[in-house]
C-alpha cells in the first residue's frame, strides 16, 4: 500500500475544522500545515500557541477539549532546533490535530498551556526536564523524571546514549 | 480548574503535618511517592512525586533499529505488554504504509483482549486487597495464570512476550491453542460472577468505594484522565470504537459508561469491560480467518526459518534486516490505542534512516496520576489508597 504524498497546500486543507478555525481568527500565526498519513499537523508561531490552544478548546463546532499528549523533538544541529508538539483530541467529534511550535536552540522558551488544560502540567515538566525547554507561566516548572540536582537534559541529541557525559 | 501549583515540602499551617506515602508502600502499586499534607486524618494537599522508575526508554529507542524497539515496549507497562507492542507496531506500520493480513489482525485483537482481561484481573485482585478483601486476589490470579499460559503458548514468554512484530506476528499460534482459549472463554463469565459475588454487594466494599474520590466529567477532561477513569466519570469515549485500529471495526461490543465518577463507578466500568472483552475474544475465535500471519514485505519482515536456510534471496534479506535494519520513509505518526488503562499513544518520528529519530510514549498512567490530587483533597488517608487503586496505576508506564 503506497503512502500518498503529503498535502502542504493550506487552501486544500481549509476544510479541516481546526485549521479553518485558526485561519479565520489568527491566520497570521499559522505558519504552515501538512496532511500526511491521515494526520494533520499545523505549525503555529510560538508567540500565539496559548491563544491557538484556547481557541481550539473553546471552538463551538468542534471543540478540541482534550490534550492527548505534549512532547518535544530535538532537531540538533539544525535551527530552529526544538519543536514542541501538541496532540489535541476532540472528544465530542473524535477528531485529532497536531500543533507544533518551533523554538531556537539558544534559550528555548514558550508560553505554558497549563491555563488552557491543567493536564499540561506534568507534560510540560517532562519536556522541561528532558529537553530543557522553558515554559513561561508554568506554576511549578521543576524536574519530574530526573533528580532535582541533575545536570543536562537527556533527550537532547547532543547528550550521549552511553559512556561518560 | 487550576493546575497543581507547587511541590510540597513544608506544611502550610501550624496544625498540619507533611507525610510521605511511598515510594515503598504496598498500596501505591509500585514506586509512587505521594506527599500528603494532613490535618489529623484529613488530606489538605496531595502531590505525587514520580521518576523513581525512570529508565530512559525513549532515549534508548533512538539508538536501536526499528525492530529492536519492540522488546523495549514490553517493559514499559508490564501488565499489558502486548498492547504496547501493538501500539508501537501500528505506528511504524503506518509510517511504512504496510498492509497487515487479516489473520494477524484478528490474532492481535484476540491477544489484545486477553491482555486487557489479564491486566484488569491484576487490578481487581490488588484493588480489592487494598480495601481489605483478600480472597478476590486469589481467584483473580487463578484466571490470570491461565492467560499467562496462553501467552507462553504463542510466544514462549509469560509476560514480556514481544509477540507482535512490525508487519504481523512473531509465530503461528500452536496446535490446540484456539481450543484452549475457547474453553477458557466459555468458563470466564462464570468466574466474573464469582468476583462480583464477593464484591459488588459487599457492604464493606461499598462503604469504601461509593461516593469516594469523586471526579466530575469536566475535571476528568481538564486533568487529562483517560480509559475507565474517564468513562467512570460519564465521558463516552473508547478508541476501539471511535478510532478503530487493527480491525476492531469488525467486532461488536458495548462501551460501559457510568456517570457517578467515584471509585465504585470505575470498578463497575472495569468489571463490565471484562465481560465485553471476553465477548470480543469469542467473536475473534469464531471468525478467525486463515492465511499468512506476516505482511508481504521481504525488506521489513524476517523470512521464515525454513526459507532462510534454503533460499539465497531470503538469506540475504534476513542478513540485511538483522545487520542494518530497514529504512522507514521520513514522517511522523501519532498512534493511539485503548489500553486497559486508557489512551496509550506512541509518537514516532522518522528521518528516513533505520533508527527512529524520536519515540515518545504517552502513558495512560501518567495522565491519570494527575487526577489523584483532585480526588483526594478533603478526604481521609484511607481514601487515598482507594483512589490510587481505582486509577489502576502502573509506574513503569508512568516513568518510562
Amino acid at each position: 500500500m503506497p503512502i500518498p504524498p503529503p498535502i502542504t497546500d493550506i487552501e486544500q486543507l481549509k476544510t479541516h475544522p481546526a485549521l479553518g478555525r485558526l485561519l479565520d481568527s489568527i491566520g497570521s500565526a499559522v505558519q504552515s500545515a501538512k496532511f500526511d498519513r491521515d494526520e494533520l499537523t499545523i505549525w503555529i508561531d510560538k508567540a500565539f500557541i496559548r491563544e491557538a490552544c484556547a481557541m481550539l478548546r473553546d471552538d463551538r463546532a468542534c471543540p478540541f477539549n482534550y490534550l492527548s499528549d505534549l512532547t518535544g523533538v530535538d532537531w540538533y544541529p539544525s535551527e530552529p532546533r526544538f519543536e514542541v508538539v501538541y496532540h489535541l483530541l476532540s472528544i465530542p467529534k473524535k477528531e485529532r490535530v497536531r500543533l507544533k511550535a518551533r523554538l531556537d536552540g539558544s534559550s528555548p522558551a514558550i508560553e505554558s498551556v497549563t491555563s488552557v488544560w491543567p493536564s499540561a502540567n506534568f507534560y510540560e515538566r517532562e519536556v522541561f526536564d528532558l529537553f530543557g525547554v522553558r515554559f513561561t507561566g508554568h506554576p511549578n516548572l521543576k524536574r519530574i523524571m530526573m533528580p532535582d540536582d541533575w545536570e543536562g537534559h537527556p533527550l537532547r541529541k547532543d547528550y550521549p546514549v552511553e559512556g561518560y557525559r | 480548574m487550576q493546575p497543581v501549583a507547587e511541590t510540597l515540602a513544608e506544611p502550610s499551617q501550624d496544625r498540619t503535618l507533611v507525610l510521605n506515602m511511598g515510594p515503598q508502600h504496598p498500596s501505591t502499586h509500585g514506586v509512587l511517592r505521594l506527599v500528603l499534607e494532613i490535618d489529623g486524618e484529613t488530606i489538605v494537599r496531595l502531590r505525587p512525586e514520580i521518576g523513581y522508575l525512570h529508565t530512559g526508554i525513549e532515549k534508548t529507542c533512538e539508538a536501536k533499529f526499528y525492530q529492536q524497539v519492540v522488546p523495549l515496549t514490553d517493559r514499559i507497562d508490564y501488565l499489558c505488554p502486548l498492547t504496547n507492542n501493538l501500539t508501537y507496531c501500528l505506528a511504524v506500520e503506518k509510517l511504512l504504509g504496510l498492509e497487515i493480513p487479516p489473520k494477524a489482525q484478528w490474532m492481535r485483537v484476540l491477544m489484545n483482549e486477553l491482555t486487557r482481561i489479564n491486566s484488569h484481573l491484576v487490578w481487581l485482585g490488588t484493588h480489592a486487597m487494598d480495601l481489605g478483601a483478600f480472597t478476590v486476589f486469589l481467584y483473580c490470579f487463578r484466571e490470570r495464570e491461565d492467560i499467562l499460559r496462553f501467552f507462553e503458548m504463542v510466544s514462549g514468554q509469560r509476560m514480556m512476550t514481544s509477540y507482535f512484530r512490525i508487519g504481523g506476528l512473531a509465530l503461528e499460534p500452536p496446535l490446540g491453542f484456539f481450543e484452549k482459549v475457547k474453553k477458557f472463554a466459555d468458563r470466564f463469565p462464570g468466574n466474573v460472577d464469582e468476583y462480583e459475588g464477593l464484591l459488588t454487594g459487599n457492604p464493606i466494599f461499598l462503604m469504601r468505594t461509593k461516593g469516594v474520590a469523586k471526579l466530575s466529567a469536566e475535571d476528568a477532561i481538564a486533568l487529562g484522565a483517560c480509559g475507565p477513569t474517564l468513562r467512570g466519570s460519564g465521558v463516552d469515549i473508547d478508541l476501539r470504537r471511535d478510532a478503530p485500529y487493527t480491525g476492531y471495526e469488525n467486532f461488536k461490543f458495548n462501551v460501559p459508561v457510568l456517570p457517578e465518577g467515584d471509585v465504585f463507578a470505575r470498578y463497575v466500568c472495569r468489571v463490565q469491560e471484562l465481560r465485553e472483552s471476553i465477548g470480543i475474544v469469542q467473536q475473534a475465535l469464531a471468525g478467525m480467518p486463515e492465511g499468512p500471519i506476516k505482511a508481504d514485505a521481504p525488506k521489513v519482515v524476517l523470512p521464515d526459518r525454513e526459507k532462510m536456510k534454503t533460499q539465497m534471496e531470503a538469506l540475504i534479506y534476513h542478513f540485511k534486516i538483522i545487520t542494518e535494519g530497514f529504512t522507514v520513509p521520513p514522517g511522523e505518526v501519532y498512534q493511539a490505542v485503548e489500553s486497559p488503562r486508557g489512551e496509550m499513544g506512541y509518537y514516532v518520528v522518522s528521518d528516513g534512516t533505520a533508527k527512529p529519530y524520536r519515540v515518545h510514549m504517552r502513558g495512560p498512567s501518567y495522565a491519570n496520576l494527575q487526577t489523584v490530587a483532585k480526588m483526594c483533597e478533603g478526604r481521609l488517608i484511607a481514601d487515598v489508597v482507594a483512589a490510587v487503586g481505582s486509577i489502576d496505576i502502573v509506574l513503569g508506564d508512568c516513568d518510562r
